[in-house]
């Protein structure tokens, strides 16, 4: 059997007003070509100009990743020749890139593990084409983008692993704020590397690159189609190829699209127009502070500290708005368990029914904590707190204001209870020799007390008073 | 011939109009196009702008790798034959706000590399002085358009001599200042590392002035100076007595008795007089031969390599003249093998084989230490002196078809001196210094980073002990 070695090369565009190195604007836009400078275009003549921003950002994620951040800022040009490449070259980071020597934490299956972060550098996207049959399109409202690529160690082993270090990595983008990070815009994407070695093998085996893979779930398609292959071509004993592949997603195939023989020399060099920055530790550990608690930690803590479920931490923190508002709730005072459980079964559902996001909602964590509190001390069942959560949800209304409204407290008082529960067994007396002959008759009352009370009796309550008077 | 001071008084005084400064420019380009072939593009109009600067209503040319929207601009080369830009460089932003009249686009050698005036796809300018003879290169047609009466001031551009080199074979003054100190932005780059902006004019003053305008901090280039709130027009007339120059031992040897050598140690003697009466101590120091002669390799090295990268934009894909072919890949090819000349295509192959990753470190990355070398020892020598003065060529301007050996140390050495100007970003002036066989020569005056102003100090001093100032090749008719 084989053990399967994945490195990956993410590509992800980052937030910033303007572009990398031009004024031009950094926004996705469906009208081609409106987001352009002649900076973006490789005019004769133009310079290029370093985008704070973006550096900041780059900055930020390195940090978020434990890498180690060089003591000046410096690029280097990739050349090659291709129309989405309009300069010739792309500016990009190589001899000091933004971070090294990083990792993440990743968890598969319960098991930590660390995916070490070869490096992670800041570089400008290309412009996007669209092929037609007898024509391309280019659209340079891409080009120029600031991008962070970021480069794993070959030490991912499984497609799992894979996948779950690009949701890591996602994560990492969204909770420091520093990308949309979204496949269908392209924003973010992929090449991977497969390479299979024997038991026993000390030295990594050949390995192949798939470039451009667009979605996550095309990535584990394309590292199980690949380590097929590589598998079927070993067993036949025969020797993998060191190329390059490109994967098709409809007819989960890949194709070959150059061998190591025809790979390209970039010639990188200096960028001779961007003199090196001095990178001050003071701003650093300014923008360290801005990195918020990122999911791996806040998910250790719900589970080890909170004692929820894996599943239901992996809920909650998918969206750091909605982990930030578990956690305001904990602070509130909530049971970390029972916020869990309303949080990651009515809140989310009913939000995904009426289509919001946990920005928008107007049930503030105080109130979902005084909900819960509502019906811990009884004042009303479960049940109407479900009922009461979605009306706020999709009214707007606070959870206390809808109790009154729909009058939905609970009855506590056992004096009221007893009452009811008299006038209930008066109406049925003769159910009440049938209790006693042991027939099933006890949910009949329970049901003619709660619609004589609209469902406000407090059922544990009624339950043992029932009980006492049916036994008299 | 009237300097920029002396047009400014005659349009204050109402005796010219800006307008009739304007057309006798475009009617002596257009008599001298013919014979000389100073311009790509002659313009029709200008727009009238209200300055008070000293250049307003002041006639300019503009060497034809400057942006310029809207006015075609080719680097003289095939590929550009159709390119009319959409922006504006910032040093012609900078002319067109003070009011200086743009008349037309001047003939380079082909993308800036060359030193003839001989490779631009217009054809070869010829020199002023003796239409047989080249006026060097690359900005020809800049330093051409000064010398024959048809401007006051030209712009031009400079990697490796290639303003300070034409002023020299075209008797007028041709100043590199210090790298960064005018905006590159808008200048097609060639060696982005060695480029610089620089103006020709007929007088160290009207230099000066313009310089005055057009440098300054650009927030589009990264490698641009913070302003130094200095007026190089009102510090050129300090005393410059005490200052100290050397020159270098061995590149004045002439152990082969070459006459024409002979006469340019001649002229540069009484040069060094001339610094004496001055009270400028002039002394002679010796730099390493082995040093001297890796100058022109170093910067052959570094020059192809930036290039090569720097011209990768030149596709015809978006901008430019299309190729034809089934493929990205053949188009391109197709565009750059019919754009290019020869000459160009060989720089491009030089520089991709000295990037290449299996040559990087011997060929590009050592001459960029080499590079380091040269400038340590001339910053060493910096501190004792106030700057260099050498002859700014080994001759006089070559004739057409004549020979030279390119490994002779007079080529290598004397020929190529003025490269240090771009390898440290040091000012760098050439002012004529008198004649040789009818032929103008010039002296170079290189100063330390930043001291722009001392080095137009010096060179507007000595050149007020000679009478070569303010000369043009052709008497107007």
């Amino acid at each position: 059997m084989y053990k399967t070695v994945i490195g990956l090369e993410v590509h992800c565009e980052l937030k910033s007003n303007s572009k990398n190195f031009s004024s031009s604007k950094n926004g996705y836009s469906t009208i081609p070509n409106s987001n352009v400078s002649v900076v973006d275009l490789g005019m004769p003549g133009i310079l290029p100009v370093v985008n704070k921003e973006a550096v900041k950002n780059s900055i930020k994620m390195a940090l978020a990743m434990n890498c180690e951040v060089p003591k000046y800022l410096t690029f280097e040009r990739k050349n090659y020749f291709y129309p989405d490449l309009p300069k010739g070259y792309q500016i990009t980071q190589f001899k000091h890139p933004i971070g090294t020597n990083g990792y993440v934490m990743i968890n598969v299956d319960g098991v930590d593990k660390k995916a070490f972060i070869h490096d992670t550098h800041l570089e400008e996207d290309t412009a996007s084409l669209d092929h037609y049959n007898a024509y391309s399109l280019i659209d340079y409202n891409r080009c120029g983008v600031p991008l962070l690529e970021t480069v794993t160690e070959p030490c991912l082993n499984s497609a799992d692993e894979a996948v779950a270090f690009l949701e890591a990595l996602r994560s990492i983008f969204l909770y420091c704020d520093t990308s949309y990070a979204r496949s269908d815009r392209g924003q973010i994407r992929c090449d991977v590397n497969v390479s299979l070695m024997r038991e026993g093998d000390t030295e990594l085996g050949t390995r192949v690159e798939m470039k451009n893979i667009n979605s996550f779930s095309s990535v584990r398609e394309a590292i199980l189609c690949e380590v097929a292959r590589q598998t079927d071509i070993l067993d036949n004993g025969g020797k993998v190829l060191q190329e390059t592949r490109r994967y098709d997603e409809n007819s989960n195939m890949t194709y070959t699209m150059r061998s190591k023989e025809d790979a390209i020399d970039y010639r990188y060099f200096t960028d001779p127009n961007l003199p090196p920055i001095k990178i001050e530790s003071d701003w650093i550990e300014e923008i360290r502070k801005e990195i918020p608690r990122l999911q791996y930690e806040r998910s250790l803590v719900y589970i080890n500290d909170y004692g929820i479920s894996r599943k239901d931490a992996t809920t909650i923190v998918r969206e750091k708005n909605i982990s930030d508002y578990y956690e305001e709730c904990i602070k509130l005072g909530g049971d970390p368990v029972l916020v869990c459980n309303w949080l990651t079964g009515s809140v989310i559902g009913n939000m995904n029914k009426l289509g919001m996001n946990i920005k928008d909602i107007t049930l503030l964590p105080g109130m979902l904590v005084d909900l819960i509190k509502m019906i811990s001390d009884g004042k009303i069942s479960g049940k109407q707190g479900k009922e009461v959560l979605e009306k706020a949800l999709e009214t707007g209304k606070e959870p206390s204001k809808l109790v009154s409204e729909m009058g939905l407290s609970q009855i506590v008082d056992e004096n009221e209870i007893r009452n009811i529960v008299l006038e209930v067994i008066k109406e049925n007396l003769s159910l009440v020799d049938d209790y006693k002959a042991g027939k099933r008759v006890f949910d009949y009352f329970i049901g003619q007390i709660m619609k004589k009370t609209r469902g406000r009796a407090n059922p544990v309550i009624t339950s043992r008073i029932l009980k006492e008077e049916l036994e008299k | 011939m009237d300097g920029i001071l002396e047009l400014k008084e005659k349009l204050n005084n109402g005796s010219v109009t800006s307008d009739m400064l304007f057309n006798n420019s475009i009617n002596l380009a257009k008599k001298y196009q013919d014979e000389y072939n100073s311009f790509v593009t002659i313009v029709d109009n200008y727009e009238k702008i209200d300055s008070d600067s000293k250049i307003s209503g002041i006639p300019y040319a503009l060497k034809d790798n400057v942006s310029t929207k809207g006015i075609l601009t080719t680097a003289s080369s095939n590929i550009l034959s159709n390119y009319v830009p959409v922006y504006d460089a910032t040093v012609y932003k900078k002319l067109k706000d003070a009011g200086a009249l743009l008349m037309g686009k001047t003939v380079l050698d082909e993308l800036a590399m060359g030193g003839t005036g001989m490779t631009g796809h217009t054809g070869i300018v010829r020199n002023p002085w003796d239409s047989s003879r080249q006026i060097g290169g690359s900005s020809a047609g800049s330093a051409a358009s000064v010398a024959l009466g048809i401007v006051p001031f030209a712009i031009g551009s400079d990697t490796g001599d290639s303003i300070r080199k034409p002023a020299a074979y075209g008797g007028v003054v041709g100043f590199k200042p210090t790298y960064g100190r005018i905006s590159r932005y808008g200048l097609f780059a060639f060696a982005s590392s060695l480029d610089h902006l620089g103006v020709f004019a007929r007088n160290v003053r009207d230099v000066a002035i313009v310089t005055d305008i057009v440098k300054g901090h650009d927030i589009h280039d990264m490698t641009s100076l913070p302003d130094d709130d200095r007026e190089y027009s009102t510090l050129i007339d300090n005393d410059v007595k005490g200052k100290k120059l050397f020159y270098i031992k061995e590149a004045l040897e002439n152990n082969d008795n070459d006459v024409e050598l002979a006469k340019i140690l001649d002229n540069f003697d009484k040069v060094k007089e001339k610094c004496t009466s001055l009270g400028i101590e002039v002394c002679e120091e010796s730099i390493s031969k082995d040093l001297l002669q890796a100058i022109y390799p170093t910067y052959m090295s570094i020059s192809c390599a930036e290039v090569t990268s720097n011209d990768a934009n030149l596709t015809g894909i978006h901008f430019g003249v299309r190729g034809e072919g089934n493929s990205p890949e053949e188009i391109i090819k197709d565009a750059r093998t019919k754009g290019f000349s020869e000459l160009i295509k060989r720089r491009f192959v030089l520089g991709s084989y000295i990037l290449q990753k299996e040559n990087q470190e011997k060929l590009f990355l050592n001459a960029c230490r080499v590079r380091r070398m040269i400038v340590d020892k001339i910053n060493e020598l910096f501190k004792e002196y106030d700057g260099i003065i050498m002859p700014a060529a080994a001759g006089i301007a070559p004739k057409f078809g004549q020979k030279s050996d390119k490994l002779s140390d007079k080529y290598l050495i004397l020929d190529n001196h003025m490269v240090i100007g771009n390898f440290g970003g040091y000012p760098s002036i050439t002012i004529p210094s008198g004649f040789i066989d009818n032929m103008p020569v010039g002296i170079n005056i290189t100063g330390r980073v930043m001291e722009d102003d001392v080095v137009l100090n010096i060179a507007n001093k000595i050149e007020g002990t000679m009478e070569y100032a303010n000369q043009i090749a052709k008497e107007m008719k």
